[in-house]
């Protein structure tokens, strides 16, 4: 279901937005629109959001992300389009609608925290029931529930000034769960923080959204960042939607070269999964085929050893060539016992940990869903080549046939 | 010879205007001027009342509660010395003067400076008063304040409000400005109300600065005691006004400390009220 609409959604910043609109609409561009004393702020701009869905705007700064997330609770106000929450044109809310709105429906988490430095940290993660005119009995329970989500039972007492910055934004979060909103707008939320904690941030954030189902907007500069969170990546660039895909999509077709220069120093390894170098298992053995029929179609196929499957595809384990060799000198009838255990891996697993396994397993590696049946290989020379293939984007097709 | 331009009649303008206003007015003025008298009277006496040796215990009690141990002596040590020093009474009529004229002072100065904070316009009109106000030399202030309220404590009290107002506004203005745009967002992104923002996170942010403006309002209204002291208004600058009549260098001094001291007591006691540790230690 959709939960955010956004249609050709523009702001222009500066004395008269009207102007910058027609100059935009006779196709001038952002340098020539900024010399008449107005400023882009995005242009254009249209995508959809999903409910329960991490989308993740990035773009780098000056690119509109921060004023676009601003327009979906209007502390921006559009210049022109519009945005329809639950079908509902928000541009059209007067301001009792929308103080509404930004009370119950939508919340925000900031960059640098913005707590209250004079409210004790569960009287900031209340702020929000506090506007709403709730109860104070009622606001301190909700506000201890949220600030438990977020892992900060005990320090409701305490001051901000007196948290570590990974707390502070901890505390943000829970201001912004407290009021158990629909959406949540997160602007850079992790970026103040050192790169260790951003981690473990958004690791957490992840394990968090799989139990509130929020849907979350969250913006960020930092494209790493954006694969590991995002279900799907809006990447912008001066103020306008360059691609809109799932990290995948970004990584292995990128729209155009500003993309793929974007994209160019992605540590691969991280992104990429077992999916995207797997493929299909040509021949596989199986337990009751003779040793010289499983040789023969190693040799037909270039390969040192062989998956040994049941006949449903299920995964027994695999078979060397040195062991078929062996068998038949020993006059082996089967090779069903000689059956080696052997590692696999589900098709979601990061291409780095799969490294990892590759450096131990010298043979084919399984790739096998929650069944156990086999999908597909992968094999070392698949994923050193999707490795080398996509962190050199930048070298053209032709000079890539050249060194092949 | 250049030809002489007649005199812009200024002075002369000013005065037909005040003697307009005190026929017109002075019936309001003086049932003011009787109201404030009143009141003030009423606390002086009430002080007075009370035997010195305990006011001078629980006024030393209150600033080694508010800002600690040492001022808690400092007050009591000057306090006691001012006692001795035979000055207790128009002591305690200063620090009335002083205290109605801070509180007078606060309840206009308060809402101005919010105002000022929150419009543009008001701030572009009130900044220059402001400079006129603080400029304008106090003396000034004390003659029209006569025929509105007669001689003695209320002109006296008027004239202090007029001159020491200023820093209240301004620091109101200045503190509520000061609070961090990103605080400011936040309120609005939770959905707060303008009143809500004023009272929930811009005021109380804005606290320290409002309480170091009314710091200097009183300051500024105890250096008006010695100036008021001209029209009437007695206390410690009637005991210097005296003492400059009769040309007695002693008597004018120990008066002098002891609107020394008086002052002192009081900066550091309202210096440290609303800097509450949690607000200093945080962000």
């Amino acid at each position: 279901m959709t939960k955010i609409r956004v249609e050709k959604l523009t702001k222009i910043f500066g004395p008269h937005p009207e102007q910058g609109l027609r100059m935009l609409d006779e196709g001038k561009s952002n340098a020539e629109i900024r010399e008449t004393g107005q400023a882009v702020g995005i242009a254009d701009v249209s995508f959809e959001v999903q409910e329960g869905e991490f989308l993740v705007v990035m773009g780098l700064s000056g690119s509109g992300k921060s004023t676009l997330i601003r327009c979906l609770n209007r502390l921006n106000e559009p210049t022109r389009g519009h945005i329809f929450i639950d079908g509902d044109d928000i541009t059209r809310f007067d301001r009792e609608h929308l103080l509404k709105l930004r009370q119950t429906k939508i919340s925000m988490v900031f960059q640098h925290f913005a707590l209250f430095p004079h409210r004790t940290v569960v009287d900031n993660a209340a702020y929000g029931l506090e506007i709403q005119g709730i109860d104070p009995d009622e606001r301190r329970r909700r506000a201890n529930e949220a600030l438990e989500l977020v892992g900060l039972k005990g320090w409701a007492d305490a001051y901000p000034g007196q948290l570590s910055g990974g707390m502070q934004q901890r505390v943000g979060l829970a201001r912004a769960l407290a009021v158990e909103p629909d959406i949540l707008l997160m602007d850079e939320a992790f970026s103040a923080l050192d790169p260790l904690i951003r981690r473990d941030m958004q690791h957490e954030m992840m394990q968090l959204q799989q139990r509130v189902k929020k849907t979350i907007v969250f913006i960020t500069h930092d494209l790493d960042e954006a694969l590991q969170v995002g279900d799907r990546i809006v990447l912008m660039k001066d103020g306008r939607v360059v691609q809109i895909g799932t990290p995948e999509d970004i990584l292995n077709n990128p729209a155009n070269a500003y993309v793929e220069r974007f994209v160019e120093n992605v540590d691969m390894s991280r992104v990429l999964t077992a999916q995207s170098v797997l493929q299909r298992a040509r021949v596989l053995a199986f337990p009751n085929d003779g040793p010289r029929t499983v040789l023969r179609k190693m040799a037909d196929e270039n390969y040192a050893s062989l998956l040994v499957v049941n006949r449903d595809y299920t995964l027994i384990g695999s078979i060397s060539a040195e062991a078929a060799s062996q068998a038949v000198k020993d006059g082996v009838e089967t090779i069903g016992a000689l059956v080696e255990e052997t590692p696999s891996v589900p098709p979601t697993e990061p291409l780095m940990s799969v490294i990892g396994i590759l450096a131990d397993w010298r043979w084919l590696l399984p790739v096998i869903d929650e069944n156990n049946k086999v999908l597909g290989v992968v094999t070392r020379a698949a994923v050193l080549t999707a490795l080398a293939e996509n962190n050199d984007t930048s070298v053209s097709d032709a000079e890539r046939s050249d060194a092949a | 010879m250049i030809p002489s331009i007649p005199k812009f009649p200024l002075a002369h303008g000013i005065d037909v205007a005040l003697d307009w206003l005190t026929q017109h007015f002075s019936w309001l003025t003086q049932a003011l001027s009787h109201a404030i008298s009143a009141v003030i009277d009423a606390i002086v006496s009430g002080l007075l009342f009370v035997p010195p040796w305990l006011l001078i215990l629980i006024v030393a009690a209150v600033g080694w509660r508010v800002a600690g141990r040492r001022v808690g002596i400092l007050t009591l040590a000057g306090l006691l010395f001012l006692w001795n020093l035979r000055l207790w009474q128009p002591t305690v009529e200063t620090f009335t003067l002083v205290l109605i004229s801070t509180l007078i002072a606060v309840a206009i100065g308060l809402p101005l400076g919010i105002a000022a904070a929150l419009s543009k316009r008001t701030s572009r009109i009130v900044m220059p008063v402001l400079d006129f106000m603080q400029t304008m030399p106090a003396f000034v202030y004390l003659i029209p304040a006569i025929p509105f309220f007669g001689l003695g404590a209320v002109s006296a009290s008027v004239a202090t409000v007029i001159f020491s107002t200023p820093p209240t506004i301004r620091l109101t203005a200045l503190g509520i400005r000061q609070v961090p745009a990103d605080l400011i967002e936040a309120a609005d992104a939770f959905g707060s109300t303008r009143k809500q923002k004023l009272f929930k996170v811009q005021l109380p942010m804005a606290v320290p600065t409002i309480m170091a403006g009314v710091n200097q309002t009183i300051m500024l209204a105890l250096s008006m005691v010695v100036i008021a002291a001209m029209i009437g208004a007695g206390g410690l600058g009637g005991e210097v006004w005296q003492a400059i009549q009769r040309l007695e260098p002693g008597k004018g001094f120990e008066s002098g400390i002891a609107i020394v001291i008086l002052a002192m007591i009081l900066d550091r006691i309202t210096q440290r009220v609303g800097r509450s540790s949690k607000v200093a230690s945080a962000h």
